[in-house]
């Protein structure tokens, strides 16, 4: 009991305590340069619920999520089945897919900001030079963060499925060969099958990773053009620190919170129900 | 398959990986670039390879001192985290401790806890605290929201180890303290340093709470100040570039040196759920 007290005491005073302390601002008007500070009860809520700008926001979070995990996953089981196939030089084929990985999100911001250059970048030039502005354009904007995003984050999928492959058992491949399974067949219905728990852990990480997404957006755009790549986080975080209404961002903060709360637990029901189908 | 037709196969997958590692790639070369030829292409290659954005990076920008904020503030972290999540870890792993099961869950739920949602009361804390701007207030904040990736990492490394060395010590007379100094944490080693590298990354590519409790270069992190990269007249893509080089050196380092333990711990941290 005593060894755990550390953990349980820095949990609760920077994770616990603050976490009620923002459901307690989220019911306030607060905005200190103003010195504005009192109860508000939910209106801070009832104005989220007609406020276009948090739809809008809500929407491209959404979007941003949809979007981003289906590419990781698709481009991630196609990744590791790659690797798996390889006879040699599967440690360097990890290592390039673990370099994307271990970037800092703004460093990658900061590298796809150049490969979306629109006179000099690289994403243009082998375009031939139809001179697209990535991230000025309300129209693609969001496509291009989340693409930045999916390079980033596509390896997390990649290196997970890769370790369930190599768990699998030669002998079940060769006992579908045998059975005159084909290449197609020993893929989807044995292959795919047996990645389906690991895959929906690593489309639990990412979808909450991607729905509390901020790092990437905000260096990338800012939310911008337009509001296009506005995501929920960073709505909060403007509400906060940039126009500095305290309360009203942390009202904006608690949605995120619950957000992620309800996907995880959906999540998490799904995993233990397919945990007794199999 | 044919031998020749295999190696052929091996070689498509790694070059498409390599093309997949571009973006990082091009940014390398970029870095290298003379400042004239950045902005034209084609050619894709430079006509000759500069150290200027490096130099400029290195003597004339906050850098030098953002790389070494960097440094300390991950290694205070991962010190912190390993030393607060240890005992907490061998408690889930080894001891009936009553409730466990929420506590289980109290930290599997505490994994998926959105930074957003705690930056506001941590802002105020810190302000109240006189922590803004400080080593401590960034890496007390770190320490605590990698804790719980921590002890549950640790938690099933320390369950893979046998039982049998720890009750055998035990029989010996080794008391706790003991026990765990000379059986537990040597078997440990491989789990502690994956944990270790996975905390170390975490606090080197954190951005929204090195960036909102950051006032100054005394405690701006790398990400920050490679967000807030200044430009006067024009973006200085070179130096940016030559930056970002420095902000990846030390993940890069690690992935390239330890990618065998790195890719043990990602995978225990996903599996063990």
């Amino acid at each position: 009991m005593l060894l755990l007290a550390p953990t349980a005491l820095a949990l609760g005073a920077l994770t616990v305590y603050p976490g009620a302390w923002v459901l307690w601002l989220s019911l306030q008007h607060r905005i200190p340069i103003f010195g504005v500070a009192r109860f508000a009860g939910l209106d801070n809520f009832t104005f989220l619920s007609v406020d276009a700008r948090f739809w809008s926001a809500a929407h491209t979070t959404a979007v941003f999520t949809v979007a981003s995990v289906a590419l990781e996953v698709v481009l991630g089981v196609g990744a590791a089945l790659a690797i798996h196939t390889q006879r040699r030089g599967r440690a360097v084929a990890l290592s390039f897919l673990l370099l994307a990985w271990a970037m800092p999100a703004v460093v990658a911001a900061k590298l796809f900001e150049w490969l979306y250059h629109p006179v000099a970048g690289l994403i243009n030039v082998a375009l031939g030079r139809h001179a697209l502005n990535w991230l000025g354009d309300p129209a693609i904007a969001l496509a291009a963060v989340t693409l930045a995003d999916v390079w980033r984050t596509m390896p997390f999928v990649a290196i997970l499925c890769y370790a369930r492959l190599l768990a699998i058992p030669a002998d079940l491949y060769e006992a579908a060969q045998v059975d005159g399974a084909g290449r197609l067949a020993t893929l989807t219905r044995i292959t795919l099958p047996l990645l389906g728990r690991i895959l929906l852990l690593a489309v639990l990480f990412r979808t909450l990773d991607a729905l509390r997404a901020f790092d990437i957006m905000f260096v990338l755009t800012g939310g911008g053009p337009a509001n296009t790549t506005e995501t929920l986080t960073v709505y909060a975080y403007r509400a906060l620190f940039q126009t500095l209404q305290l309360g009203f961002g942390s009202a904006l903060s608690v949605v995120v919170f619950a957000l992620v709360m309800v996907v995880a637990w959906a999540y998490l029901r799904l995993l233990r129900a397919g945990s007794v189908a199999t | 398959m044919r031998p020749a037709t295999r190696t052929l196969a091996d070689v498509v997958v790694i070059a498409a990986l390599a093309a997949y590692a571009i973006p990082f790639f091009w940014q390398l070369l970029t870095s290298f670039k003379p400042e004239a030829e950045l902005l034209r292409i084609p050619p894709l290659l430079p006509s000759r390879l500069t150290l200027s954005h490096y130099r400029v990076v290195l003597e004339q920008s906050l850098m030098p001192r953002a790389l070494l904020n960097s440094l300390g503030i991950a290694t205070l972290t991962t010190t912190v985290a390993l030393v607060v999540g240890l005992p907490g870890a061998y408690a889930v792993a080894r001891r009936p401790v009553p409730g466990k099961r929420w506590l289980l869950l109290a930290i599997v739920a505490s994994t998926a806890f959105p930074q957003i949602a705690t930056v506001s009361p941590l802002y105020l804390l810190m302000r109240g605290l006189d922590l803004r701007d400080t080593w401590t207030g960034l890496v007390l904040v770190h320490a605590s929201f990698a804790l719980p990736l921590t002890v549950w990492l640790l938690a099933g490394f320390i369950r893979e180890i046998p039982i049998e060395a720890e009750e055998a010590a035990s029989v010996d007379g080794a008391g706790l303290v003991k026990t765990f100094r000379w059986v537990v944490v040597p078997l440990l080693a491989p789990g502690l340093a994956s944990t270790a590298l996975l905390t170390f990354l975490f606090s080197w590519n954190e951005f929204l709470f090195a960036y909102t409790f950051t006032v100054s270069e005394a405690s701006r992190t790398i990400p920050v100040a490679l967000a807030l990269f200044p430009g006067v007249f024009e973006v200085p893509w070179g130096d940016i570039a030559a930056a970002s080089m420095l902000a990846s050196l030390p993940p890069v380092l690690i992935v390239v040196a330890l990618q065998r333990f790195l890719v043990r711990g990602l995978v225990a941290g996903a599996v063990k759920k």
